[in-house]
Formats: structure tokens, C-alpha cells, sequence
């Protein structure tokens, strides 16, 4: 197939994408728009964004062979270790480079929605970083079941604000910030935490995540001879790891790309968070992609154990990616991403968070060469799920 | 003409009342419709609930919530409104986020509104220049005008663009804001509204957002050609049942005594 899996100049990935925003939304979108390429090109932002990234967050962050997995399962195996980064997962690259650019806009005071808290946690540091006021909208029922992040955040300085509308989970939480935006349209910028949302976040926060992938061609040159390996896999529910490190091997055929969803209780079972499988074509928070809905387009509440892919859609580039056959796509069930915390941390001493998990549980479901090179996305570490770990097996 | 337009010309301190389809029970929207329009209300728009509705504020939100649990849905809507242009001539709107019309079916939507006798549409999610490009020519087909918001930071060219596209009203938001009922209109929204009327538009204005009361109803329709009430009506019949809407009604015009 001809053309780009990156996003055009109209803001889609392929049929996916746009901005379907209320009016009241249009001036800070378009502001956006119009600016976040050219400033995120000048040198100065560059090389502050790279100099963060470096001293603060603690980039690069190695590409790490694993040995005994690539014993186990006959292949070659990698690990992009975003699990090292500063605040424990892959979402501070993009709130650094969110946070310089709400600076250069002006802007005073910072939104952003969060589900399991680690979004949150991104933000509020960068927003202490900077001093700059911050309010994170998370649901109800998430404050109440991931109690250390809220507990990090306000320690932070932020201000956690509970969304207490609908379902009172990261859709609704998403929902709220949207709508604090609407009323506080000049001083405020939102930080969304994922490659969702209108033109131009997806593009926005996949260019900030792309960090990881770009780091990953270097290191895999030292490493292997090439730059680019046979697979990148991730897990995926908005789907921002993995458009970081996917990103600069969109265009790439030699490279394959395999995403990972979250199959919760099943796929069938009512309680899942497989969007491509399961979504259908629709518009959420402004984007047309593939979302989980009812007949009459209600958006669904989606399920899973890990809360970073209990996500309702998917972003546009994955969407894409899903449609044009161009990505792989693999759901994983509870049981099986739980037992993949306990495998990876057996095997090669690192307790992953259980969307990262997700990821590795390919390895049981599908054939690899034992010439193939697999990239995973150690997108975050489990500190973070210990609780959940705790009760699943017993551990207490 | 269409009914919106014949009401834009012909009639000034317009009154125009949003209420949410299926609440606060589900067969009560004929019966509303129908009260509304033997009081003092000039069109009347049909709320379709939906599960994320990202410009309403609580009220709204919360009217959505119970429409949509009591079983509201596209379908059901229109089986509803089968029979209300025997009961009434007022101009009908459907107010509703895209993704539920998305799913129904942009042309299968649009002509069911025809045959029901819907006049127009307000699709808050949808921008002016994707229904331009993608969708114009099935509201056309379909007798339906699709009215568009403005807000304060709108620009006068984007204005000018949105008036070119509009041949109902142009939905003038009083402030930054979600829905939401307010007191009194501060003096940035007065010379907001003082800057559009100055524009010299071809479309007539009417403002929504805020209006709760007979001092902002007043202030609205001095700035335009009247005025749209959505959170503050559905406050009146969830605290007063949809038996007495003429006395709310009478209440925003200003009138001590029913007109019945």
C-alpha cells in the first residue's frame, strides 16, 4: 500500500482523525494547530525539551537485551526500557514537551485528565517543575482504587478534582477537562495524556513520544547492524507508547507492527477493552476513530484490569493502522497479562506495569523466528499495580 | 419556507426552548412539545441525549443520564414524533452531539427528519467546514437547516464564514462557558454582543447559554433577535413537573398572569 501511516496535512490517519470540537473549543484548537509544528521546531525549544529529557527524565533509556526471554521463547528479544523514566512510565516525554509548549503559548494554568493517576502524576511534575498551576480531573471510582497517585500528585501541588459525571472514569474525567477548556479558553492549555483527542494532539503527542522510537534505531544499530528490527510491539489502549516507538518505522514495511489490547474478562465476556475489535467507526473527544459503543452510539464503558487501557476508543493512528492492515492486532485477557507481570519479573528481574504486560503476552500467542528481532515497549514499571499484584496472587 | 425561517422574519423578542428527549420520563416529549406551544414559545428544540455530552454543563448532563437510562434512542424519537405536525405548526429543532447521528446514519437522520417535520438541527461536535464539505447537500436534499455556533473568541472571519454557510439562525454562546444557567450578563458579554450586531450579518441572531431568567431573557433579545433557554427550563420541570411550563414561561417574558 501507497502513502503515509502518519498523519496528513488535514489532521487523518487515512479515513480517521479531524477535529469534530464544539465551537467553543475551535480558538485553543486552532491556536494549537497553526503553532505547534514551528514550535516545536525552533532551536530553543529543541534544546530544552532534549536537555529535560536527558538530565530530568532520564533519557536515553536503554535497549536492553533480554536474555533469558530470548533463550525461552527462541527469538531475539529487546526491551525499551520506558519503565526507567523519571515518575515510572513513558508519559513524561510527552507532558515535558506539552508543558514547554504551554509556556511559549503563555499560558498560565494547566489541565489534564487522568484514569489510573500515572498521566496525573506526569503532569503535576511538570507543572511543579515549571510552577505552574495544575488541576487533574479524575473519575470518582478511580480516585477511590488508585489512592498512592492521588496521594503523589497532591504532594505535587495539584489539584485533584473528582469527575463525577457518567461512568466517573477516565472518559468522564476526559469529559470534564474538556469542559473546564471551554470555560477557561484563554489562560489554559490541557495536556492530553494520549495520541486521542482532535488535530492536532494525536500527531502532537505521538511527535513528543517518538523519543522512544527514534532512540530505539540508534541503540539497535550499536546493537544488531541495523537499525531496524522485524517487530515493535506494545500495548496499546489510547495507544501513545506505542505510537512512540512505532513512529519512525510507520512507513517501514521490513519493520512489522503488533499492538495489544486489552481483552479484560474476554472478548465476548461484556467486560473488555479490545477496541479495535469490538469498536466500530465514531467520533469520541473529537476524534473520528474506532470506539466502543452501543447501537445508538452511546459510548460504552470499557473494562480491563490494568486502568491505562480501560480506554473506550483508540487513536487515529491505530485505528488506521487496524484498518489498513498495516498493524497486527492481538487482544490479551486478564489472566494472561497477570501472569506476565510474574513471568517477566522471573525471568529477567523487572516488575512491569500491567499494561506493559499486556505487551509481552504476545510471545505465548504467536511463532517468532529465532533470527527475528522483537522490540517491546517496557512502556512502565509495576510500583504503581503492586496492590493489584498483591491481591491477585496472594502475595500477602 | 421553512418554519425557522418564516419565525426569523416575521416575529422579534423570539423564545426558544431546549428540552432533553426522554426526560424526565420517556413518553413525555409529545406532551411537552405540545404545552410549549400553546405558550408564548416561538420554536422549540429537541434535545437528543447522549452519553458524553462535552459542551453541556451539569443540568443538561444530568437530564442526558436519565433520558438515556429510561431507554431514549434516535428511533425511539422519531416513532415519537410521528404525529406531532398534526398538533402543532412551531418550528422544531433537534439539538444532538454527531456520533449518535453518525451511527442512525447522516442521510437516513436527515430524512427522517423530513418526514417527521423536523426544520433544523444544532450539532454542537460538528464543525462548519465538514458539514460543508461532507454533509450540506443531505440537509439540503432534506428541507433541513443546520444552525452553528459562535462564541466570544470566535473571529469576525470565521463569523463571516459561518454566517455565509447558515440559512437558519446563527446560535450566538453569551460567554466562555459550557451550558449553564447565570444571573446577569457582565460588560465583556455585552460588548461581545455589541461587536457582532455591529457585523451587519445576513443571519439573525439569537443567544443561548446563561439565560435563566426575565433580566437575562431581557438582555438577550436587546442584542438580538431573542433568545434560546435549555438548563434553566429543565431545572423548572424537574422541580416543578412539566404540568405548569406556561407559568417558566411567563416568568422569562415578564408577564404576572397565564395567557391561557
Amino acid at each position: 500500500m501507497k502513502g503515509t501511516y502518519n498523519v496528513d496535512n488535514k489532521g487523518y490517519y487515512g479515513e480517521f482523525g479531524g477535529a469534530y470540537i464544539p465551537e467553543m473549543m475551535y480558538s485553543n484548537i486552532e491556536e494549537l494547530r497553526s503553532k505547534y509544528i514551528n514550535i516545536c521546531s525552533e532551536e530553543s525549544f529543541k534544546k530544552e525539551f532534549d536537555e529535560l529529557l536527558k538530565d530530568y527524565v532520564g533519557r536515553p533509556t536503554p535497549l536492553y537485551f533480554a536474555k533469558r526471554l530470548s533463550e525461552k521463547y527462541n527469538t531475539k528479544i529487546y526491551l525499551k526500557r520506558e519503565d526507567l523514566c523519571h515518575t515510572g512510565a513513558h508519559k513524561i516525554n510527552n507532558t515535558i514537551g506539552q508543558i514547554l509548549l504551554a509556556k511559549r503559548l503563555g499560558k498560565t494554568r494547566i489541565i489534564a485528565e487522568t484514569g489510573a493517576g500515572q498521566h496525573g502524576v506526569a503532569t503535576a511534575t511538570v507543572c511543579a517543575l515549571m510552577g505552574i498551576e495544575c488541576i487533574i480531573y479524575m473519575g470518582e471510582i478511580d480516585i477511590s482504587r488508585q489512592a498512592p497517585n492521588v496521594a503523589r500528585m497532591k504532594m505535587l501541588g495539584a489539584e485533584v478534582r473528582p469527575a463525577t459525571s457518567g461512568s466517573k472514569t477516565l472518559k468522564d474525567a476526559t469529559n470534564e477537562a474538556i469542559r473546564d477548556w471551554i470555560n477557561n479558553p484563554i489562560d489554559t492549555h490541557y495536556i492530553i495524556g494520549s495520541v486521542v483527542g482532535p488535530h492536532p494532539y494525536p500527531d502532537m503527542v505521538a511527535r513528543f513520544q517518538s523519543v522512544i522510537g527514534n532512540e530505539v534505531m540508534n541503540q539497535l544499530e550499536i546493537l544488531e547492524g541495523t537499525k531496524d528490527p522485524n517487530y515493535v510491539i506494545a500495548c496499546v489502549g489510547g495507544g501513545s507508547n506505542a505510537a512512540g516507538l512505532f513512529y519512525p518505522y510507520l512507513d517501514n514495511q521490513k519493520v512489522k507492527i503488533i499492538c495489544v489490547e486489552a481483552a479484560g474478562k474476554g472478548i465476548r465476556s461484556g467486560k473488555s477493552a479490545a477496541t479495535s475489535i469490538l469498536g466500530k467507526e465514531g467520533i469520541i473527544h473529537g476524534s473520528k476513530t474506532l470506539l466502543m459503543q452501543s447501537k445508538d452510539g452511546q459510548i460504552t464503558e470499557p473494562y480491563s484490569i490494568s486502568a491505562g487501557l480501560d480506554y473506550p476508543g483508540v487513536g487515529p493512528m491505530h485505528a488506521n493502522l487496524y484498518r489498513s492492515n498495516r498493524g497486527e492486532f492481538h487482544s490479551i485477557d486478564d489472566s494472561e497479562a497477570m501472569q506476565w507481570g510474574l513471568n517477566l519479573s522471573r525471568l529477567e528481574g523487572i516488575i512491569p506495569a500491567i499494561e506493559t504486560s499486556h505487551a509481552f503476552a504476545i510471545l505465548d500467542k504467536k511463532e517468532f523466528k529465532k533470527s527475528d528481532v522483537l522490540v517491546f515497549n517496557c512502556s512502565g514499571r509495576g510500583d504503581k499495580d503492586l496492590d493489584t499484584y498483591i491481591d491477585y496472587f496472594k502475595l500477602k | 419556507m421553512n418554519r425557522i425561517n418564516k419565525v426569523l422574519k416575521e416575529k422579534k423578542n423570539i423564545l426558544s426552548i431546549y428540552f432533553t428527549a426522554g426526560y424526565p420520563n420517556i413518553n413525555d416529549t409529545e406532551e411537552i412539545i405540545t404545552k410549549l406551544s400553546e405558550c408564548d414559545v416561538d420554536m422549540i428544540e429537541i434535545g437528543l441525549p447522549f452519553s458524553d455530552p462535552l459542551a453541556d454543563g451539569p443540568t443538561i448532563q444530568e437530564s442526558s443520564t436519565i433520558a438515556l437510562n429510561n431507554g431514549m434512542n434516535s428511533i425511539k424519537l422519531f416513532d415519537q414524533l410521528k404525529e406531532i405536525r398534526k398538533k402543532t405548526d412551531i418550528p422544531l429543532i433537534i439539538m444532538g452531539y454527531f456520533n449518535p447521528i453518525l451511527q442512525f446514519g447522516v442521510e437516513e437522520f436527515c430524512k427522517k427528519c423530513n418526514t417527521v417535520g423536523i426544520d433544523g438541527l444544532i450539532i454542537p461536535d460538528l464543525p462548519v467546514e465538514i458539514f460543508e464539505k461532507d454533509y450540506k447537500y443531505i440537509f439540503d436534499e432534506n428541507n433541513l437547516l443546520n444552525m452553528f455556533l459562535i462564541t466570544p473568541q470566535t473571529s469576525d472571519e470565521r463569523i463571516r464564514f459561518i454566517d455565509k454557510v447558515s440559512k437558519g439562525f446563527i446560535y450566538m454562546v453569551s460567554s466562555f462557558s459550557i451550558t449553564g444557567a447565570v444571573n446577569s450578563f457582565d460588560e465583556n458579554q455585552k460588548k461581545y454582543f455589541k461587536r457582532i450586531n455591529s457585523m451587519d450579518l445576513k443571519s439573525e441572531l439569537l443567544i443561548g447559554f446563561g439565560i435563566s431568567n426575565n433580566k437575562t431573557f431581557f438582555d438577550a433579545i436587546k442584542n438580538s433577535r431573542g433568545a434560546i433557554i435549555g438548563s434553566a427550563f429543565i431545572k423548572f420541570i424537574k422541580n416543578n413537573g412539566k404540568e405548569n411550563v406556561n407559568d417558566f414561561i411567563n416568568l422569562i417574558r415578564g408577564k404576572s398572569s397565564s395567557k391561557h
